[in-house]
Parts: structure tokens; sequence; C-alpha cells
């Protein structure tokens, strides 16, 4: 597959691993006392996870899955207000893959589905339009999930619609920003993280500025980092280098997609249809002052929490979850007493389990509860 | 009508024109509760849709029963197998295949992988009301192609017709009778630590066709279902290595958990080499859009071979001569302890391939 394969050379990476394990040494790193860094994007623990990357590396650093997942930080509140809507009459509710499976305080919208909602599975919010225009007599609903990279769609499927002058389609608005986040995870006084690798997609749209304050007031380093394992590895010895370096600076590793600006055009696009929100709940992590958006004033009528009177009530997580211990990277997902037994794959507690991208899950699936049989792997590849 | 014998009814010692009738003809469009009632509709229907097309001697005069002979059987094998599937799909027709092309080829396989000769088949639809008779001789005549490429006979049936909304379309249920030939055993409780995995060709073609022809996604994709018979592929198999353990078709839940299931059964591990399974360039790149991992997608025309290792090149040249088998490769093989799948990925890192909870859903971004 060419421009990924390319990305997925072995030689390369036993290279860049056995530079990564002099950092390591070079820094006094131990399995004790590893270097511990955060990726803040789900992808990146899913390609973390999916290539075996763990294996590459010595037992010196420790990966914290940081919290970019949206679908794995969705509270239960937000999917109860989801099937409040479905489950309405004459609606169509239209929603990416993987928020399907979250459970709220009352089930998740594939139950729903399961109970007679119409709940549709699209790609893109461009798909839920078409949905829209093709049964003028029922409402669409879409649920705006993401951080900014999904922003600019929606916002823009938004525009269209307006422009199009169809009025039977609104949106449930969950977009989140990463940065509040970040920063509150800093503040935690719990934390020890040693540097980040930064999400590569939501920085294609608001750059790599506003990172600075990490560097600046936290002193961490952060290299904005690709999706495919070399990018990672790429990044991870960047960050390293700047460890090693005494350097605390925002570094782009994916300047093959990523421009330092960002995207200014998805930028006034989602300016001009969405507004901060003052308050925003993360599962796991609670309320996040101004780590979201809504739709302004000028696009009211396409905000299915006014077309619908949804009034967004906090529902707490159950209480044997840590889902924002392991959040923050304070806890292994092993380390929650729901872990495989509570909480599985099958019958999920915390979205962290839900989706590809959240780390119980990844943990669940590929290490973990079988780890015996991970170590049997690595053993026979020493020998 | 004249309809050329399909080849598992050329031994039946009964003469075409015995016993066929007259056929009545059925002029509505569309399928109604009344092509369900019982009456001349129901009538007209079975004969002009459904006797039309498979009319075969075993067929006989329509009675309650298909009479088979024994002796077809004995001369094949000494057991019977059996198996039934029940075939959904939607859409009905999608690239490479249909719904009748999947219940031919789905129950023949499921015949064929245990080694067995395929002969006959039965075929009971359920049929939603409102639905074109056009579309009903389209999955008809389909299933007589893939029955004649199969070798085999759809000697019995039955019709039901449900309100709308109480099926999705056509729902079509197939079970399937053949001969095991003696000597022949072979069972998951067969494979063996040392066996190699291997596999006839590129695989999840059919989940990703499915999943790009239901148009939910509005992508468009060139990948065809895999959709074939594999009796094929798995005689020459046997003949080339006929100490060959177990033999398991890769359908819903894909390669991994086939595998999977041969790990459970056995609790040996088994270790797949990410770079020797074959996949098609655009299936990569279609799992890579969505986030999919095509070790789960469905296959309708591939398995999963476990082969003692002194015998694997010899199956490998036999099945990269059968048409469907031209992609054949040794994937992996059976380890000792363990009891889980591990890959060694491409990248350099090995990885735990575990069962799948539930259907795979893509990615938000």
């Amino acid at each position: 597959m060419k421009y990924a394969d390319e990305f997925r050379d072995s030689a390369l990476a036993a290279g860049l691993a056995k530079a990564i394990a002099e950092q390591l040494d070079a820094l006094g790193a131990t399995e004790e006392t590893p270097v511990r860094i955060m990726e803040v994007c789900g992808g990146h623990t899913h390609a973390i996870f999916r290539y075996g990357l763990a294996d590459l590396l010595p037992k010196s650093i420790e990966f914290l899955h940081g919290p970019g997942c949206p679908v794995c930080v969705l509270p239960r509140s937000r999917v109860d207000d989801c099937l409040a809507i479905a489950m309405k009459p004459n609606v169509i509710f239209a929603t990416f893959g993987d928020a399907m499976r979250v459970p709220g305080s009352k089930g998740s919208l594939l139950q729903a589905k399961g109970d007679g909602a119409d709940v549709r599975m699209v790609y893109s919010p461009l798909d839920a339009l078409t949905l829209a225009r093709r049964n003028p007599d029922k409402e669409v609903v879409f649920f705006a999930l993401g951080f900014e990279t999904t922003m600019p769609s929606t916002a823009l499927t938004v525009l269209k619609a307006r422009e199009e002058g169809i009025t039977n389609f609104s949106l449930l608005v969950n977009h989140i920003t990463i940065i509040p986040t970040l920063r509150a995870i800093l503040d935690d006084p719990e934390m020890r993280i040693d540097g980040f690798i930064g999400p590569g997609h939501v920085t294609m749209i608001i750059g790599t500025e506003p990172y600075g304050f990490i560097a600046s007031e936290y002193k961490k380093p952060l290299v904005v980092a690709g999706f495919e394992p070399l990018d990672l590895l790429q990044s991870l010895h960047m960050v390293l280098k700047q460890k090693v370096e005494q350097r605390c600076e925002i570094e782009n590793q994916y300047a093959r997609v990523v421009p330092n600006t960002g995207n200014a055009v998805a930028r006034k696009a989602v300016e001009q249809v969405y507004e901060t929100r003052e308050h925003c709940e993360w599962r796991g992590l609670g309320d996040i002052e101004q780590s979201g958006v809504q739709f302004n004033a000028a696009f009211a009528a396409y905000d299915a929490e006014k077309k619908f009177a949804i009034h967004n009530a906090s529902v707490p997580d159950p209480a044997e979850c840590r889902c924002g211990d392991v959040l923050k990277g304070l806890a292994k997902p092993w380390q929650c007493p729901a872990f495989g037994k509570a909480c599985t794959p099958e019958i999920p507690l915390g979205a962290l389990m839900v989706s590809s991208e959240g780390s119980c899950a990844a943990y669940y699936q590929y290490s973990a509860v079988h780890n015996e049989a991970l170590e049997e792997a690595r053993n026979a590849k020493a020998s | 009508m004249k309809t050329a014998p399909a080849k598992g009814a050329e031994i039946v010692p009964l003469k075409a024109e015995d016993g066929l009738r007259r056929h009545g003809r059925l002029s509505a469009k569309k399928i109604t509760l009344a092509h369900g009632g019982g009456g001349s509709a129901m009538r007209d229907l079975i004969d002009d849709v459904f006797i039309s097309a498979f009319e075969n001697p075993a067929m006989g005069d329509l009675e309650d029963q298909a009479r088979l002979p024994l002796t077809q059987f004995t001369a094949s094998g000494d057991r019977l197998a059996f198996t039934t599937d029940g075939f959904v799909v939607d859409p009905l027709f999608f690239p490479g295949g249909d719904l009748g092309k999947l219940a031919v080829y789905g129950t023949v396989n499921d015949l064929a992988v245990g080694g067995a000769k395929p002969l006959y088949l039965s075929c009971a639809m359920i049929i939603e009301e409102g639905v074109e008779v056009e579309t009903l001789r389209q999955l008809v005549a389909s299933m007589k192609a893939a029955a004649a490429e199969a070798g085999v006979s759809i000697v019995t049936g039955d019709t039901k017709v449900v309100g709308k909304g109480q099926a999705d379309k056509v729902f079509i249920t197939t079970a399937g009778v053949g001969a095991i030939p003696a000597g022949l055993n072979l069972g998951v409780r067969q494979v063996q630590p040392g066996d190699v995995v291997i596999v006839n060709g590129k695989l999840g073609d059919h989940g990703a066709a499915i999943l790009a022809a239901r148009g939910d996604l509005e992508l468009e994709s060139p990948i065809h279902s895999d959709c074939r018979p594999l009796t094929g592929l798995v005689q020459a198999l046997l003949k080339a290595a006929p100490n060959t353990h177990f033999i398991r078709d890769c359908t819903r839940g894909g390669l991994a958990s086939t595998l999977n299931e041969v790990s459970d059964g056995t609790g040996f591990g088994i270790r797949l080499q990410e770079k020797a399974i074959p996949l098609r360039e655009e299936l990569r790149g279609f799992c890579e859009i969505l986030g999919l991992d095509p070790l789960y997608l469905a296959n309708e025309g591939s398995f999963a071979a476990f082969v003692p290792r002194a015998e694997a090149e010899a199956a490998l040249a036999a099945l990269r001569r059968v048409d469907g088998g031209q992609e054949a490769a040794i994937i992996g093989e059976v380890t000792t302890s363990g009891g889980r799948v591990i890959m060694d990925t491409l990248f350099g890192g090995a990885r735990i391939v575990d069962m799948l909870v539930g259907e795979q859903l893509p990615r938000i971004c």
C-alpha cells in the first residue's frame, strides 16, 4: 500500500528502537523509574497496540494513554441525550459507528436500535445531510462528536444545510477541545509526565501554537506525531532527544501533513458556527471549563438540544470505574477493579472498553488479562 | 422445459422426463400474501419460479420429500455429511455475488471443508410481501447456476410469504447432504503442533464488498466478494496432502475467528506471520480508511487448512493449480503452548489476535 508501507519498515524501526534504547540509558531510565510519555490521541494508542510497538522498546519507557479519544470521554449523560432523541417518533439518528456501543445510564445506541429506534451509522456528517434530503418527512439528527478534527466537517455541513434551506436536520453537538484538558491533566498534583506525543489530526486544524504553554509553563516537550508506527518511533526519539539535550519545545514530526499554522479556512468555518461552551463534561475527568463548543445564536435552528428540548443532566460514572485515573495515566487499565470482570468488551461499563482506541479495550484484547501469552511471544522473539 | 442436469444429478436413476408436471404461470409482478396461501397463486409461484429452474428427476412428482438413492452415497463414501445454514444479506445483490449464490455455496462449503462430496441441497425461502417477482427469478437463476458450478442438485424446498416488515425481502435456508470418503477424518482434534496454516487465497473481500455495497458509507470500491465453491480446492488439497488434519471455511468473523476457534478447541497456540497473509491492495486501503481489521472480515470462498509441514509444499502447489487457489499461502503454524493466536506484525512487533466481540464498527477519525 503506497504511502503507508513506507512508514512500516521493520528494518528502519529496529534502528530507531536501538537509538531510543540508547537515549533511555543516557537518561538513566530503568524499569522501576521509567520515562513516562503520554500519547494524547486515541489513534496513537491504537497504533501502539496494533503494531506491537511496546515489544520493540525497552521497559524503561512507559506509555500513558491520554484522553484524546472522543468516544472514550463521552459521558453517560450525553449518551442518554442521544437515546432520548433517537427514541422519539419520526427521528433518524445518525452517528459515527464507534459511538454506537458506548453505554449511557439507560443503554447504548446499539440497544436503542434493537428497541426500534432508527439509528444509522454514517461515515461523514454530509451523509447525514443526504439522509435529511432523502427523508423530508423525517427529522434527521447527527451526533456531532469529536475534537477539532471533526469540527470543520460538521460546521461546513451545517453551512451547507442552511444554504440549501434544509430544515429537517439538526446536530447534537458534543465537540470538545483538547487544550483545556491537557492543562487540567498537567495541573493534577498526582500527575508525573515527562513528555507528550501530540495529536496529529487535531493539530492539522489548530496548528502547533496552542501547545506552547506546555513547553513554556510546564517545561514538558511535545512532538506532534503521525499515525504510522515509524512516525511514532521517530516522535518518541525527538521527545527523548529534547530530554537528553534538556530542551522543552513544541516540535512537529508530522510536517508532511500538518502545517505549523494549522488550517485557517477550517478554523474560520468553526468560528462561524460554534462558540465556546462554558462547561463540558468528560467521562472519567468530570467537568472541564471551556473544553467544548456549542452552536452560536445564529445557528440555533440546527441545534438538536434546542429543537428537542434536551437538558444535559450530569449522570455520575459507575462507582467502581477508574476511567478517570486511566485517562490521566494514574492507573493502568488492569488496576481498575472492574477491568475484565464487571467491564469487558462484551458488557462495557466504561467507554475506554468500547472504542478500539480505548486503552482498556486495547489492553484487554492485546495483553493484560492475556499477559502471559504476550510475554511468551516476547520471549520467543528473543530466543 | 429442458434444463441441463446438474452434475450431482447425473447418476440418479430416473429419466429426466419422468414425473415432471405441466407448469403453472405466474403473471404477478410482486409477491403478495396470496402467494403463500396454499392455493393456486402459490402453486403458480412454485411452478413458474422454482420448479422451472430447479426441475430435476429427484423432485419427482413434487412429493413431500425428495427421494435419493442410497447407492449414490455409498459409492462416494461411508458416512453422510449433513449441514444447514440460514442466509440473510443486505443488499441482496452485491459485487461478486448475491443471496442465492451465497445460499448454495455456503452450505456446499460447509460440506466440502469436511472432505465430503456435496450432492444434494434443500432450499427454504421466506419472502417478504412486496418483493418483486423478477428479484426472486434472479435469485433462483443464480442458485441454479451456483448449484451447477458446485455439482449439486436442489431437490426439495419450501416457500413462505410473510407480511411487510416481518422479514427483510428474502431469507433463504439451505440444508445439504454429501458423502465422506472412507478413511477420511478431518477434525479440529486432529490438529497438531507443527502443523502449518494454509489459506487458499486473498482474505476479507466478501466482508468489504458487502460493507461497500450497503451504501451507508458512500464509498466506492472495486472489491468483489470471493463467493465460490470450495469443493475443487479442498479435493485438490486432500489429494496432494492426504494427512491434512483439519479445514474450516473462514466465513463470519473472518480468519481471526476461525483461528481462535481452533486455538480454543485444541489448547494449542497459533503463530501468524502478518507479511504472509494474502490481502488485496484495494482491501488494505479500504480497511485503512475505515479503521477495520481485515482479519475479521467475512469470506465466502476461503478456508484455513491445518497441514503437516511435510506435506505443506505439495498442498500449496496443488492449490495454486486450481481456480481460487492461485494465491494460496502458508500464513503461520500451530505451536505447543499459549492457547492464543499471536501475530508477528509486519513491523517487527507481536500482538494477540483475539476473538471479535461484536460487529466491527468504522472509527470516527
